[in-house]
């Protein structure tokens, strides 16, 4: 079983997009790993490790994204889980901007999938069985 | 008169405590120094002299059990993966055990760590990392490097159970001794130590006490069963839970001060009791015990050095102490002279501060802190460690505090600071002493007669 850590990032504490998420992919054969909401880069990175994670799914939707996820793909190298696929899906920016613009500046940021708002959870599914399998 | 006999062989000294079971009362205590570099026993029965001395009335001993942290106590090594978690989990094992854990590595160790670690002296090794299902790579890697260096110690593997058929190839042809049980962390953050637990008391009881030659106590007098310090737990635990239909003390913390070390013993949930406290990190153990090996009277009085500086350090005086210590001289003073007794008034509130300030610091490192979060829905915080702020009782053992005649004034200590307002301090609990000595005694005689235990404890505890 493929497993992936999800969780909300930063000081955000939206918890149902959160449960949806893990309901979908634990349904879908997942072993699902949910650090939950208020969760720090570290938290992720460290869950990853222990767990043998092959995706991490941050979530965000208090805006504050761009900034919670910042330095996060070198944090992972760093810490040797470069290998792991990273995705980051909500309302991850401030205001109204540009999608593609945003999809930019997080792939820019080492990100490999990024979802904006209003995705539907059965997209990300689809690419993580491309990216890492089922 | 046939009394129950508890005995704990102490690094210091050998203590024996009688208990008459049927009329529920401690007929005596005694001891004597510990004699391990000779025959154990001679420490024990010199105790047990002074003991018929006191009480002529014994005629003859109902039974015996004994705990030791004789020799340098429980000594052990905990490998895991990620400090955080279980790295931490294995500390937590060892130190429920009664362990004091003297080295510890995170992910995968280099030769020179193998080789640092074969060097220690160490008792038992516990290997753990990752979760069930989780990173298996790391802890092959070092059941490799334990292999490498050949280490003569027992291994205890309780990691992810994953990785235990290519651990156990790897084991197999060698002259290593290792045993497999529960992952102490099988899932992210929930802790399982209590297999692990289990299987370092039984290597204690089989092989340590053995090799730290206490084992000619063992043969006169029945099996070790325990390390004294998880004896102390298991008394805080009846205690605080209660048996049948006698009530414990509910959560409540009891603190050690000894010549090296502060141990602090917790027993209680500590969840969050507010709706926007979440709480961080591994799960803590119901009972919990944590060891400061840099705060003691004596033998780690020098580390107070680096760890107070003068300015606080003479925060830790009474208001009516006018004398003007020489803080560095003192400390260095103690620490070369292990067995100094304070003979001057000023020596005895030099020796006050010092025990304030191992209470002190020992329960800011024990007792869980919080963190403000600002989120758009208002001020959240984050829960690290235990909430202890609704303990209701402390109790305190361990030389310095139950001789001291300000043994309360020490241990209020523990409470709520202004100067700590993020840590999860108790507020105003009642204190309690251990004067007669008891509470290893008491966690020994738990394993058999645990109603009697509780119901001397919450006598004599005062």
């Amino acid at each position: 079983m493929k497993t992936v850590v999800i969780g909300v990032i930063g000081a955000d504490v939206h918890a149902v997009g959160n449960k949806i998420i893990d309901y979908v992919l634990s349904n879908n054969g997942y072993n699902v790993v949910n650090i939950g909401v208020l969760s720090t880069q570290e938290d992720f990175i460290d869950a990853a490790i222990e767990t043998d994670a092959e995706a991490i799914l941050v979530s965000s939707l208090y805006g504050h994204g761009e900034m919670d996820c910042k330095f996060m793909k070198e944090k992972c190298e760093e810490a040797g889980i470069g290998h792991v696929k990273l995705y980051v899906g909500g309302n991850i920016v401030v205001g109204k901007q540009d999608f593609n613009e945003v999809q930019q500046t997080f792939f820019n940021m080492g990100f490999d999938r990024v979802y904006g708002p209003g995705q539907k959870i059965e997209d990300a599914l689809e690419d993580l069985r491309e990216d890492i399998g089922s | 008169m046939k009394p129950y006999l508890l005995v704990d062989f102490g690094s210091t000294y050998t203590k024996l405590t009688a208990v008459d079971l049927e009329n529920e009362y401690i007929i005596g205590t005694a001891k004597a120094p510990t004699t391990v570099e000779t025959n154990v026993l001679e420490g024990y029965d010199r105790a047990f002299k002074h003991l018929m001395d006191d009480h002529p009335g014994i005629s003859e001993i109902a039974g015996v059990s004994a705990c030791s942290s004789a020799a340098g106590g429980l000594k052990m090594a905990a490998i895991g993966l990620v400090e955080e978690l279980t790295v931490e989990a294995a500390k937590r094992a060892c130190l429920g055990a009664g362990a004091i854990v003297d080295a510890v590595y995170t992910h995968h160790m280099t030769k020179r760590e193998a080789k640092a670690l074969n060097d220690k002296e160490i008792d038992i090794i516990l290997l753990a990392g990752g979760t069930d299902g989780g990173n298996k790579e790391c802890i092959i890697h070092n059941a490799k490097k334990l292999k490498e260096i050949n280490v003569k110690v027992p291994i205890i593997v309780a990691g992810n159970k994953d990785a235990y058929d290519e651990i156990e190839e790897i084991f197999e042809d060698s002259t290593l001794e290792y045993y497999f049980v529960a992952n102490v962390m099988p899932k992210l953050k929930k802790l399982d130590v209590k297999e692990a637990k289990e299987q370092i008391r039984r290597i204690f009881i089989d092989q340590i006490i053995d090799a730290k030659g206490i084992s000619k106590a063992a043969e006169k007098i029945g099996d070790i069963i325990m390390p004294t310090p998880e004896a102390v737990l298991k008394a805080a635990e009846l205690l605080s839970n209660g048996y049948e239909d006698e009530e414990g003390y509910g959560e409540l913390i009891v603190i050690d001060i000894g010549g090296a070390t502060t141990d602090v013993h917790t027993i209680g949930e500590g969840f969050p009791k507010r709706t926007e406290v979440i709480l961080k990190g591994l799960e803590e153990p119901f009972a919990k015990r944590t060891v400061e090996g840099d705060l003691g009277m004596r033998y780690s009085a020098r580390a107070l050095l680096s760890l107070v500086s003068n300015y606080e350090f003479k925060k830790y005086f009474e208001v009516d102490d006018s004398c003007d210590h020489n803080i560095e001289e003192s400390l260095n003073r103690r620490s070369r002279q292990v067995d100094f007794l304070p003979e001057t008034k000023d020596e005895e509130e030099f020796d006050k501060a010092i025990a304030k300030i191992c209470c002190d610091v020992s329960v800011s490192r024990h007792v869980g802190h919080v963190e403000v979060v600002h989120t758009p829905l208002g001020d959240m915080y984050y829960q690290t460690g235990k909430d202890l702020t609704g303990i209701q009782y402390v109790i305190g053992t361990g030389g310095v505090l139950i001789n001291h005649k300000e043994a309360k004034r020490i241990l209020n200590q523990v409470n709520k600071k202004s100067n700590k307002a993020l840590e999860l301090r108790p507020t105003n609990p009642s204190i309690l002493i251990d004067r007669s000595y008891i509470l290893a005694a008491m966690g020994l005689l738990s394993q058999k007669y645990p109603k009697i235990a509780l119901k001397l404890m919450k006598q004599y505890l005062m």
